[in-house]
């Protein structure tokens, strides 16, 4: 459209045919990210359907979509076909020791880079940036020799120890690029009341960042709860497994019919505690996101 | 790690402030170079170094020089099938990702009535993973009693038996890892949301149709990110173990032998742990290779601001 002479009746014709066309627009977005939407929920449509059958409903052709009657017993005795409370219990352990060494040590380790400088921060930086990049198989094997030399196969330490060592690289980029919008004037401030530097990091940037911090406690929460690879090389022993190791296990183990709707069942209550978090602190994602993967 | 404030406190007098800075610093990062050097570097380097033996975890690794990766490369069809595999499911699956991730974020960046519900519910998949994930679609791709064959049944289509299947089971992965496709459209989206509108206002002003906005301001303002997401997306896509394990177990016939997989087989129920040792220092390589490729690429298509020209 030209800013020139426009005169009145063309100006009216062009917001209208417009206004046409955006509402087509917004028709057409509306059906494609609904089947979108479809696509999305029959999966879990599918699997509370299925976690609430009888057996004998699970394998009707043509199948029930609405389980008649429903049966709620699928959940307690698909939890107790397996030692699942021990497995929620480990899972627990490693979760939650693992974040909080990952939210000090990564927070520790990115203060140093958002504050400090020394001799050789910058290259220090970029080989904590490459990290990012690096495939963790090609450490796997001679972690596990040398976690094998210290006795810790069958413990749960191979899981837990790495994350007091700097927690990821992933974790400190993020935190780094949140101290960076800390005014350095606080900083400044502490010091001429004769803060020392740990201060500085442990009374103020730690406060100021706790959003920061929860998207790293919620990432590292997910990343620990779902995590296969890791358990299943370390873990062999079935009273240390957790709940991924026992999920798997359950599944193989079925006889000769699949117990699909306890299998369905037990799934989703694994599910669960990752969708409660995500539905409790929804905004922690967005702005982990827009932090390292925008502005990065 | 109190002891930091302790330790500068009492540096003597004559440590020049640039001095005590580094020392602080060093301080600060060092869990990281310790976990550094004990968990990367030196796994690295004794990967390299493994990967000239023949070990079985029991008795003394045999040094045998290239012999593992002359065995890899001449001897061993699984392992070029395991690397046609993970190539396909990259390459097909890499491309569908983005530019459905793309795409969906493009409607979603409009003023929608239920915005935040649909993004929601498209993020969604993203947050659970693992072995939850995959007996869930395990059971949705059950060939007799699936829902996917079930829907199909409806429009009078006979599903195929998908994991069963050495032409379908791939694909099968494929269609399940577009069910996470909202992680990347929210990066996108948010990526989308910080494009400055004066832009496209001085656009329009100067005449730009909406393609035209779309080519020279989107894409640009968007390469950025759609370059972390390649990256992100290649490194990903060439480490996938956990749906190929579970659902499969790589089969069948090795129709989905991931490469990860055939690296975990060779270590952990093989013991050939010099072989791979030897498959990891070479999918290291592969990934180092296209993460170079696409660095190296980037100053053609990526456009970063404050950047006075944009290079084409």
């Amino acid at each position: 459209m030209s800013t020139k002479a426009l005169n009145l009746g063309e100006v009216i014709l062009w917001t209208r045919r417009m206004s046409v066309r955006r509402a087509l627009v917004l028709f057409i977005s509306y059906i494609i990210l609904g089947s979108g939407i479809v696509f999305i929920l029959i999966p879990f449509f599918w699997m509370i359907s299925t976690a609430l059958k009888e057996l004998g409903q699970v394998f009707l052709d043509p199948p029930v979509w609405i389980p008649d009657p429903v049966v709620w017993s699928n959940f307690w005795e698909g939890w107790n076909a397996m030692p699942f409370t021990l497995f929620l219990r480990n899972t627990l352990i490693i979760t939650l020791t693992s974040m909080i060494g990952q939210i000090f040590s990564a927070s520790l380790v990115a203060f140093g880079f958002a504050r400090l400088r020394g001799k050789g921060s910058d290259i220090l930086f970029i080989v904590l940036l490459s990290t990012l990049m690096l495939p963790h198989h090609v450490t796997l094997i001679p972690q596990f020799v040398l976690y094998r030399l210290l006795g810790w196969v069958d413990t749960f330490l191979p899981l837990i120890v790495p994350a007091f060592f700097g927690g990821g690289a992933f974790y400190i980029f993020l935190l780094r690029q949140f101290f960076l919008t800390i005014p350095l004037e606080l900083d400044d401030a502490a010091r001429v009341d004769g803060a020392s530097t740990f201060t500085i990091y442990w009374r103020i940037l730690l406060p100021l960042a706790r959003p920061a911090l929860a998207t790293v406690a919620i990432f590292s929460f997910l990343g620990h709860w779902n995590d296969f690879l890791h358990p299943l090389i370390y873990l062999h022993n079935e009273k240390l497994f957790t709940l991924s190791l026992g999920l798997n296990l359950f599944r193989a183990e079925a006889s000769a019919v699949t117990p699909w709707n306890q299998l369905m069942a037990v799934s989703l209550l694994v599910m669960l505690p990752p969708l409660v978090v995500f539905f409790v602190a929804q905004r922690y994602f967005i702005q982990g996101i827009v932090f390292t993967g925008v502005k990065g | 790690m109190g002891n930091g404030a302790a330790i500068t406190r009492s540096l003597p007098r004559r440590w020049t402030l640039s001095q005590r800075e580094t020392l602080e610093f060093y301080l600060f990062i060092s869990p990281w170079l310790l976990g550094f050097v004990l968990f990367v570097a030196g796994p690295m380097l004794a990967t390299l170094l493994l990967s000239f033996t023949q070990w079985d975890l029991l008795t003394q690794p045999k040094i045998v020089g290239l012999s593992n990766y002359k065995t890899m490369f001449t001897d061993d069809p699984i392992f070029w099938q395991s690397l046609k595999v993970t190539a396909t499911y990259s390459f097909v699956g890499i491309p569908l990702h983005m530019a459905l991730a793309f795409g969906l974020a493009l409607l979603l960046n409009q003023r929608l009535v239920f915005l935040p519900l649909i993004r929601t519910i498209y993020y969604m998949p993203s947050v659970i993973s693992g072995v939850a994930v995959a007996t869930l679609w395990l059971w949705i791709f059950n060939p007799d009693f699936g829902a996917i064959n079930v829907i199909l049944a409806k429009f009078g289509v006979k599903g195929p038996q998908w994991l069963a299947s050495e032409t379908w089971a791939l694909p099968a992965l494929i269609i399940m890892s577009l069910w996470g496709v909202g992680g990347a459209m929210i990066v996108y989206l948010a990526g989308l949301q910080g494009i400055p509108t004066d832009l496209y206002e001085a656009a329009a002003i100067d005449g730009a149709n909406g393609w035209q906005r779309f080519r020279y301001i989107t894409i640009p303002m968007m390469s950025p990110v759609i370059f972390f997401n390649l990256v992100m997306g290649i490194i990903n896509s060439f480490q996938t173990f956990t749906y190929a394990y579970v659902m499969t177990r790589g089969g069948p016939h090795y129709a989905t032998m991931m490469y990860v997989l055939y690296l975990y087989q060779n270590a952990f129920q093989f013991f050939q742990m010099g072989y791979a040792s030897a498959l990891a220092w070479v999918l290291f390589l592969i990934i180092l290779v296209f993460t170079l490729l696409i660095f190296k690429s980037s100053p053609l298509w990526v456009y970063y601001e404050g950047q006075l020209h944009p290079r084409r």
